[in-house]
C-alpha cells in the first residue's frame, strides 16, 4: 500500500500540451508503471490527436468518461490554473495534483472555496494536492510530478514536506542509508494551498505499510504546528521533524509565496519547540534527518 | 509589491472611500505651492517611504502656517528617515505627500487580508486605532474584531455592522463606516492586495469616516493583470540588488552574514542557509536559483553575491533532479573565471549525473572544494574563511 497514489491509478494531464508538460508526462511515463498509468491528456483544441500515445480529450469531465481516470495532474500556465483545478473538481475526480506555480493568491482562494462550497452541498470531495508543489511519489509504482524519480527507493517510510529539492534531500538521504519510501508528498509553498501536513501525517497514520514518517516544514503559517497538535494525540508511528528558515528573517519572503513569517507564532523556532513538545525527534540539521530516523526503527 | 501612502489614497479614493485632500511633491517648492492650493491653516508633512512608523521616526509633521510647512518639507525631503522596518541604515525620503489638517474625534484601525486557516479574507476592525496593531492584539485582543469574508457573497451588511458596532462607531456614522467596509473589502479584491490597512480611519468632528492613511501589499503573482498597480511601483524603495537578481529570474535577498550561499529551490535554501548559522557562520543571503540554473543565471548569481563586500566565502548547494549535475557543474566553473573568483568555494552537488559533475569541477583546475553533504559543505566553507 501507500498513500494517494499507486500502481493501479489512472492519470490525466491537464496542461500536457505546453513545454512544461510534455517534459515531465515523458518523464512520468517512463517511471514504473507509468505507460500504464498516464492514461489522458486534456486540450480542447487537441481533442482527437495523441501525445506520447497517450490520446487528447476536449475536457477533464470527458477523459474521466473514456478512461476512468480519477485523478489529474496540471502543468496549465497560471492564469488559467485555478480554472484548470475547478475543471477537475467539477468532473469528480478523487485527487488532483496542481504543479504550477504563480497562482494568484485571489485565484486560490476564489476556487478553494468553491470547492469546499460544493462539498457542503453534498458533492464529492476532492483532494487537491498543491499548487506550486512538486507532486507526490509512490517508489516503483508511479511518479505524479517532477521530482527526479531514481533516487528514490520502494519502502516504508513515508516523507512530507512543502519543498521540492527539500523533498529531494530528505529521500536521497534515506535511500542512501537504505530505507526505501512508502510514498513521498511536496505539499506545496502557496499560502493557499489544498492538502495540508495534517492530512498527510493521517494518510501516513492509516497506512499499514508506512513505518515511520519523515516531516519537514518552513517558516509561515500554521500548518506545521496544527500537525504536530494532531499527531500528539493521534499519531502511532515515529517522526522525525525539520523547520527550514531558523536564520529567514520576519516580514521577508523567502522564495516561496507562503514563506513569510507574520507573526512570532510561525517562525522556524517556535514550530521546531511545539514540535518536540508534541513527541516529534526534531533536528536542526537537516544532514541527519535519514539518521535520526533509522535510530527510531525497531 | 508595496506602494507609498499617497498612492494607496488614489487607490482608495477610486473606490469611493473618502481621504483628506492632498499633493504629492518631490521638491520643497512644490511642497509650498501644495500648501497654497490646498488652502486652510493646517497641512500635514508626511514623508514618503515604504517602510512603517514613519511618525515616530519623524516623518510626519503639522505644520501651523506656511513658513512651518517650508521648514518641515525642507527638514524631511532628502532626510534618511530610520524606523522599526528600515534597519538601522534607515530609507532616504524622496517624496512628501502634503496633506489638509483633519479634525479627529476618534481613531479606529481597519484592514482586510488573506487568512490562510480559512481561505477567505479577514475584515479587521479596532477601536485602538492610531497605534501599533501588534501591540493591540497582543495587550487587549477583545479590542480587535475580525470577521471572515465568504467570497461567493462579499462582505455582507450584517458582517459590517458587527465591525462598526464592535468598534463603537456612533450611531450617525454607521451607515458611512458599513459602506466603507465593504468597499474596502471590494478594493482588496479587485487590487490583488495581499494586505489593505487604514491605520487610523478617523471619525471627523462632523460625523464623517476618513481614511487618514492607506498601506498597502500587493500579490506579486498577480501583477500581470494589474498594469495600474504595477505603474505604482517605486524602484528607489526597493533594494537594488534584489531587483538585478529579479531581471534573471532568481530570488535573492541579502542578509547581514558573510557566507553567500547559492541553492535550487526555496525549501533548500533556507536549510542551507540554517545549516551554515548551525556550524558557526552567517549566511549573507538567500538566493534561489530555481530550476533552470544556466551558465548565465549562474554567472549572475555570483556576481551579485560578490557585489555584497561582507562575503567572504561562497556555499553552492545544488540538487540535481530534472537539471543534471554536470550541466550545474560547467556553470560553476564558467561564473568562477568568468568573476575571477578570490574568495574561497565549497560545492555541494547531489542527484543527477552527480560524478560527471564532480569530475568537471576537479578538472577545472579552480580552487573549489567539493562537500559531500550540507553539513559537510558548510563545516569546510566556516573552515576556509576563517
Amino acid at each position: 500500500m501507500s498513500i494517494l497514489i499507486n500502481k493501479n491509478s489512472k492519470i490525466i494531464t491537464q496542461g500536457i500540451t505546453g513545454k512544461t508538460g510534455q517534459f515531465h508526462t515523458e518523464k512520468c511515463q517512463e517511471y514504473a508503471n507509468g505507460k500504464n498509468c498516464f492514461v489522458a491528456g486534456v486540450n480542447p483544441k487537441k481533442a482527437g490527436e495523441k501525445i506520447f500515445d497517450i490520446p487528447i480529450f476536449g475536457s477533464v469531465k470527458e477523459a474521466k468518461a473514456q478512461t476512468g481516470a480519477t485523478v489529474s495532474v496540471i502543468y496549465v500556465p497560471p492564469p488559467g490554473a485555478a480554472a484548470a483545478i475547478w475543471e477537475a473538481c467539477e468532473a469528480d475526480l478523487d485527487l488532483v495534483i496542481c504543479i504550477t506555480e504563480g497562482i494568484p493568491v485571489r485565484d486560490m482562494l476564489l476556487v478553494r472555496n468553491k470547492m469546499k462550497a460544493k462539498e457542503a452541498a453534498g458533492g464529492k470531495k476532492t483532494l487537491l494536492l498543491g499548487p506550486n508543489c512538486p507532486g507526490v511519489i509512490t517508489p516503483e509504482e508511479v511518479k505524479i510530478g517532477i521530482m527526479p524519480g531514481h533516487i528514490h527507493r520502494k519502502g516504508r517510510i513515508g516523507v512530507v514536506s512543502r519543498s521540492g529539492t527539500l523533498t529531494y534531500e530528505a529521500v536521497a538521504q534515506l535511500t542512501e542509508i537504505g530505507l526505501g519510501q512508502s510514498t513521498a508528498v511536496g505539499t506545496g509553498g502557496d499560502p493557499i494551498n489544498g492538502l495540508k501536513h495534517i492530512d498527510i501525517m493521517q494518510a501516513f497514520n492509516d497506512d499499514p505499510d508506512t513505518d515511520a514518517v519523515i516531516m519537514i516544514g518552513e517558516i509561515g503559517g500554521p500548518d506545521e504546528a496544527d500537525a504536530a497538535v494532531w499527531c500528539k494525540a493521534n499519531m502511532k508511528k515515529p517522526i522525525v521533524g525539520f523547520i527550514a528558515g531558523v536564520t529567514a528573517p520576519a516580514g521577508k519572503r523567502m522564495g516561496h509565496a507562503g514563506a513569510l513569517i507574520s507573526g512570532g507564532a510561525d517562525t522556524a523556532n517556535a514550530k521546531l519547540a511545539i514540535m518536540e513538545e508534541c513527541g516529534f525527534t526534531v533536528t536542526r540539521n537537516p544532514s541527519e534527518m535519514a539518521k535520526l530516523l533509522k535510530g527510531l526503527l525497531k | 509589491m508595496k506602494i507609498h501612502e499617497y498612492q494607496g489614497k488614489e487607490i482608495l479614493k477610486k473606490f469611493g472611500i473618502s481621504t483628506p485632500r492632498g499633493i504629492p511633491c518631490f521638491s520643497v517648492e512644490d511642497a509650498v505651492k501644495a500648501g497654497e492650493t490646498l488652502g486652510g491653516k493646517v497641512w500635514v508633512v508626511k514623508a514618503q517611504i515604504h517602510a512603517g512608523g514613519r511618525g515616530k521616526g519623524g516623518g510626519v509633521k503639522v505644520a501651523k502656517n506656511p513658513d512651518e510647512l517650508k521648514m518641515y518639507a525642507k527638514a524631511i525631503l532628502g532626510m534618511q528617515l530610520t524606523t522599526h522596518q528600515t534597519g538601522p541604515a534607515g530609507q532616504k525620503v524622496r517624496r512628501l505627500l502634503i496633506e489638509e489638517g483633519a479634525d479627529i474625534k476618534h481613531e479606529y484601525y481597519l484592514a482586510a487580508l488573506t487568512d490562510r486557516v480559512t481561505q477567505r479574507v479577514a475584515m479587521m476592525a479596532s477601536s485602538e486605532g492610531g497605534m501599533d496593531i501588534e501591540k493591540v492584539a497582543h495587550d487587549t485582543p477583545e479590542k480587535i474584531i475580525k470577521v471572515f469574508v465568504d467570497p461567493a457573497t462579499g462582505l455582507t451588511d450584517a458582517q459590517a455592522n458587527e465591525l462598526a458596532r464592535g468598534i463603537g462607531v456612533p450611531e450617525g456614522s454607521l451607515a458611512q463606516a458599513v459602506d466603507t467596509f465593504k468597499k474596502l473589502y471590494t478594493c482588496y479584491m479587485e487590487t490583488d492586495a495581499s494586505l489593505a490597512e487604514i491605520n487610523p480611519l478617523i471619525l471627523e468632528g462632523n460625523g464623517n469616516i476618513k481614511a487618514l492613511d492607506a498601506k498597502f501589499n500587493f500579490d506579486s503573482n498577480a501583477l500581470y493583470r494589474q498594469p495600474e498597480i504595477v505603474a505604482y511601483r517605486d524602484l528607489d524603495e526597493e533594494d537594488a540588488d534584489e531587483i538585478e537578481a529579479s531581471k534573471y529570474d532568481l530570488s535573492y535577498i541579502s542578509l547581514d552574514g558573510n557566507i553567500g550561499c547559492l541553492v535550487n529551490g526555496a525549501g533548500l535554501a533556507m536549510a542551507t542557509m540554517d545549516t551554515i548559522k548551525l556550524f558557526g557562520a552567517e549566511p549573507a543571503n538567500f538566493l534561489d536559483v530555481g530550476g533552470g540554473a544556466t551558465t548565465e543565471k549562474v554567472t549572475e548569481a555570483f556576481k551579485i553575491m560578490l557585489k555584497n563586500p561582507k562575503v567572504n566565502g561562497i556555499l553552492v548547494n545544488i540538487f540535481g533532479g530534472i537539471m543534471k549535475c554536470d550541466t550545474i557543474a560547467t556553470g560553476i566553473v564558467a561564473a568562477a573565471r568568468e568573476t575571477h573568483l578570490s574568495v574561497p568555494l565549497v560545492v555541494r552537488m547531489k542527484g543527477t549525473n552527480e560524478d560527471l559533475g564532480k569530475q568537471i569541477l576537479k578538472d577545472s583546475g579552480l580552487p573549489i572544494i567539493a562537500a559531500d553533504t550540507m553539513a559537510d559543505a558548510a563545516t569546510k566553507i566556516v573552515a576556509a574563511v576563517k
